[in-house]
């Protein structure tokens, strides 16, 4: 593997940069491998480096129908934060937001991680009351937060309208929270696992399982069959479609989920800043868009599109904290397809199918998850048994009744 | 932008109905009886399909009916809405 460095980037720059090595193998499949995973997004990849680097199982296919990093993890609002309410969450999050940090080291590509701080705001004082109470749940989880007056809020981000509609009176921030470039994170998985001998299929669509004896053999793709002692399935909004192809059913409903940039301006907005009343959440990317995400579409879709009054009413939230970003244009508005579980929680490890786990349920918070996702995923594959952070976020919980509901803790129908 | 017909009123904005999740849902007459299993099965587990699927609608800001809306879930595209009752719960591929 080329390792990237400013002396690999000064040496191509003599050379008028025509020698760069691809960043990662695309090789001819395999007929079997010990572990396949299908979906080349950031949570399949990771799960291939960290089955390869972490625990020693090498053999390794990621399947991809479209091209890596085509689906979710390219359609973020790259937000990456631990300030959940429960402490399963906080826990599974944190371990997350722990990778996050040293990642661009430990796999030799710039992420872009910036912990700019990630603020909530709160629009009256029964919110300020909810909020304190999360922001206080964090602490006693060992995960930074800070209250914030009005006053600190005017400071912190100057060009917020505090007396919008439902006036701003406080709120929150976890400093450590922040953005991250959303594609350099599937390709920096990608190029990592692919020099470490996982092989990364792109274009190859799996059209069916072959089982026998309650285990799956193989998968059909275009590309053939391709047999497995393992398969993972990482597969976001299409969980439930592929999951049905091989028997299987999940406690999950595909919703799409859209966002948009603005033409980009001049630094204006350093953090990220979330609202769950007026619901909406923005950020200023390093290219100086507006990124604003909010409301999931009101119906089950299947579609990568957002449908108009969801977007109408995303921009006019924005709008309203904001009243200067009403001068500026939309320049992109896309949707991903999001794989939501009854309690907003993540539905991760094994399944009814001995050999057979799913990484789901990610919902509209996929992408901070990919570095934790990854690693626990990897874990409870090598060890067959499900990963301790994992362990409250299995699919026997909505038989047990143990659900994890952050969705209800943060207020927020996401 | 759906354009949706509620029976009643006839076609209208999106905007005007909320969706009410899949049609073939029914809960079971005696859910004491039940295992906790079937339990979960109603109250979490869904059909999720992509393509076609019958789904309950409520047009909220108009007459307040329910009805059940046939919708492709990747195209969008809206085959027909019925008034409950019309089809059974159970079954998707019911007529």
């Amino acid at each position: 593997m080329q390792s990237y460095s400013a002396i690999s980037l000064l040496r191509h720059a003599l050379g008028g940069h025509r020698r760069w090595p691809p960043a990662w193998r695309s090789p001819v499949p395999k007929r079997h491998y010990d572990v396949v995973i299908v979906g080349a997004g950031g949570h399949g990849l990771a799960t291939a480096y960290y089955l390869a680097n972490r625990y020693g199982i090498r053999d390794v296919a990621v399947l991809e129908k479209g091209w890596l990093g085509g689906g979710n993890s390219g359609r973020n609002t790259q937000v990456c934060r631990s300030n959940y309410f429960y402490p399963e969450s906080a826990a599974f999050y944190e371990h997350s937001l722990q990778l996050f940090e040293s990642l661009s080291a430990d796999l030799n590509f710039n992420i872009m991680f910036s912990p700019r701080g990630n603020l909530e705001l709160s629009h009256g004082l029964e919110e300020l009351e909810i909020n304190r109470r999360w922001a206080n749940a964090m602490t006693l989880n060992g995960i930074d937060s800070e209250l914030l007056d009005r006053e600190d809020i005017r400071r912190m981000v100057p060009i917020l309208d505090l007396d919008c509609r439902f006036p701003i009176v406080g709120g929150f921030v976890q400093h450590r929270a922040g953005i991250a470039r959303h594609d350099a994170v599937a390709w920096a998985y990608a190029r990592a696992a692919s020099a470490s001998g996982v092989d990364i299929v792109q274009g190859c669509e799996v059209t069916g399982f072959e089982s026998d004896d309650g285990r799956i053999r193989a998968v059909h793709t275009n590309q053939g069959s391709i047999g497995g002692d393992r398969f993972a399935l990482c597969v976001a909004g299409n969980s439930s479609a592929l999951a049905a192809q091989a028997g299987l059913q999940l406690p999950i409903e595909s919703i799409a989920l859209q966002a948009m940039v603005t033409e980009p301006i001049k630094p204006v907005l350093h953090t990220v800043i979330g609202s769950a009343v007026i619901h909406c959440y923005v950020s200023q990317s390093d290219r100086g868009e507006i990124v604003i995400g909010g409301g999931a579409d009101p119906f089950h879709s299947y579609a990568q599109r957002g449908v108009l009054p969801t977007t109408r009413d995303n921009a006019a939230a924005v709008r309203e904290l904001i009243p200067s970003f009403g001068r500026l244009r939309v320049m992109r508005q896309w949707a991903g397809v999001c794989d939501i579980a009854p309690d907003s929680s993540p539905v991760v490890g094994r399944t009814a199918i001995e050999n057979l786990y799913v990484s789901t349920g990610w919902g509209t918070g996929g992408f901070k998850a990919i570095p934790a996702g990854g690693d626990t995923l990897a874990w409870t594959i090598a060890h067959a048994e499900p990963h301790p952070l994992l362990r409250p976020f299995s699919l026997d919980r909505f038989e047990t009744g143990q659900l994890v509901d952050e969705g209800a803790a943060a207020g927020v129908a996401h | 932008m759906l354009l949706i017909k509620c029976p009643y009123c006839g076609v209208r904005d999106q905007t005007e109905f909320r969706c009410g999740g899949e049609a073939s849902r029914a809960r079971p007459d005696h859910p004491e009886h039940i295992s906790d299993p079937d339990w979960a099965q109603y109250l979490f587990y869904r059909e999720n399909p992509k393509g076609l699927l019958r789904e309950r609608w409520v047009h909220r800001y108009g007459c307040g009916q329910w009805f059940i809306v046939s919708r492709d879930t990747v195209t969008h595209d809206i085959l027909d809405s019925l008034p409950m009752g019309d089809l059974p719960p159970k079954g998707r591929d019911a007529p």
